[in-house]
């Protein structure tokens, strides 16, 4: 017994050094990151807001307007060099059928237009949000970020970074079918309910 | 003077980034807002407070944080409009709840633990002590006696 206890120190290191590993390991496949901050309103209701679309000043777009339906919230700008790269892959989401919200963030009109013609216009509804204030109150820390709501407007997930077809396949869609379940499932007791 | 400029050389540049400047309408809300921008982090930073980053979404908060202290709304009102937005992550000082229980209560368990290891230790060397032969063996001792003895008599 005595010199089993001698071992214990190694015992302790081994399951550090497996833990560290295995943390690197999380990073590098992309499912853990140090940096990620979970969203402060994972199940509540996206906030009110009140704000002109990027199309339109004289449009009025409320919280309201994103209520009905499963759909991605995405926040972007010309600014960010990331919302570049993810463009493409938000445009065939679009053709999958894919509700998509946007929300400009911090940006000129007259680029947003630019940028929505030459690229190809994935959204909605585009959100104009020059001051950022929506977007602070959403806690956003920067674009581009996706937020995933439910037909109620609640926001059940925050993806920051750019969208690819694996963070898609491996973040969004298991949840996008839990989402569907539970929509039916509330539809059918209102069903029984009548 | 040549150690006095090696001395200059190892004093800390000045922590503070932050380029712009608030005016408040009495100096205790500026120490309000210094003490809140040194309180509360910089969400999109790993380990900054407000006032040492740079990234436009802490500027972003210390003009909320300005506009919130002008409108005279208390300390209680403007962490939870920080944590409402951001979690308990903007805080330096994480509020007690079950999230962060391990935070809070980790370090008094593991102080705890210690000085329980440390007290079995103590007392398990105690006894072994206790239980150990006299460090004198009889005959031993008699002859310290005598030597004692002899000292005593002869003063």
């Amino acid at each position: 017994m005595g010199r089993l206890k001698l071992f214990i120190p190694l015992l302790v290191f081994i399951v550090v050094v497996v833990f560290f590993y295995s943390t690197i390991d999380k990073i590098s496949d992309g499912e853990y990151s140090p940096q990620a901050l979970p969203s402060a309103l994972i199940n509540k209701p996206v906030p009110s807001f009140d704000l002109p679309s990027v199309e339109d000043a004289n449009e009025k777009v409320t919280d309201q307007h994103l209520l009905g339906s499963i759909a991605l919230i995405n926040v972007w700008a010309t600014w960010c060099p990331s919302c570049h790269v993810e463009h493409g892959f938000l445009n065939s989401l679009k053709q999958q059928g894919v509700v998509i919200f946007g929300i400009n963030y911090k940006d000129e009109a007259i680029a947003a237009n630019q940028w929505l013609s030459s690229k190809g216009d994935p959204y909605k509804i585009n959100i104009f949000d020059k001051q950022g204030r929506l977007g602070l109150d959403m806690g956003v820390t920067g674009a581009p970020e996706t937020y995933l709501i439910d037909h109620r407007g609640f926001v059940r997930m925050r993806y920051q970074g750019p969208l690819d077809a694996d963070v898609w396949q491996q973040k969004f869609v298991p949840l996008i079918e839990q989402l569907k379940q539970e929509q039916l499932s509330v539809n059918q007791q209102e069903e029984a309910g009548q | 003077m040549k150690f006095l400029w090696l001395f200059l050389l190892m004093l800390p540049g000045a922590s503070f980034a932050v380029i712009e400047t608030y005016e408040f309408d009495s100096e205790q809300l500026s120490t309000r807002y210094h003490a809140f921008t040194h309180e509360l982090r910089c969400p999109k930073c790993q380990n900054q407070n407000l006032s040492g980053s740079n990234s436009p979404i802490a500027a972003d908060l210390r003009h909320e944080l300005h506009r919130l202290l002008q409108e005279g709304q208390s300390d209680k009102e403007i962490i939870d409009f920080m944590v409402n937005r951001y979690g308990e992550f903007v805080l330096y000082r994480p509020r007690f709840n079950a999230e962060t229980a391990v935070l809070w209560l980790a370090p008094a368990i593991l102080l705890l633990l210690g000085v329980m290891v440390l007290i079995a230790i103590v007392v398990r060397q105690q006894r072994s002590n206790l239980d150990d032969e006299p460090a004198l063996a009889n005959s031993e001792r008699k002859a310290l006696d005598k030597i004692l003895k002899q000292e005593s008599v002869n003063d």
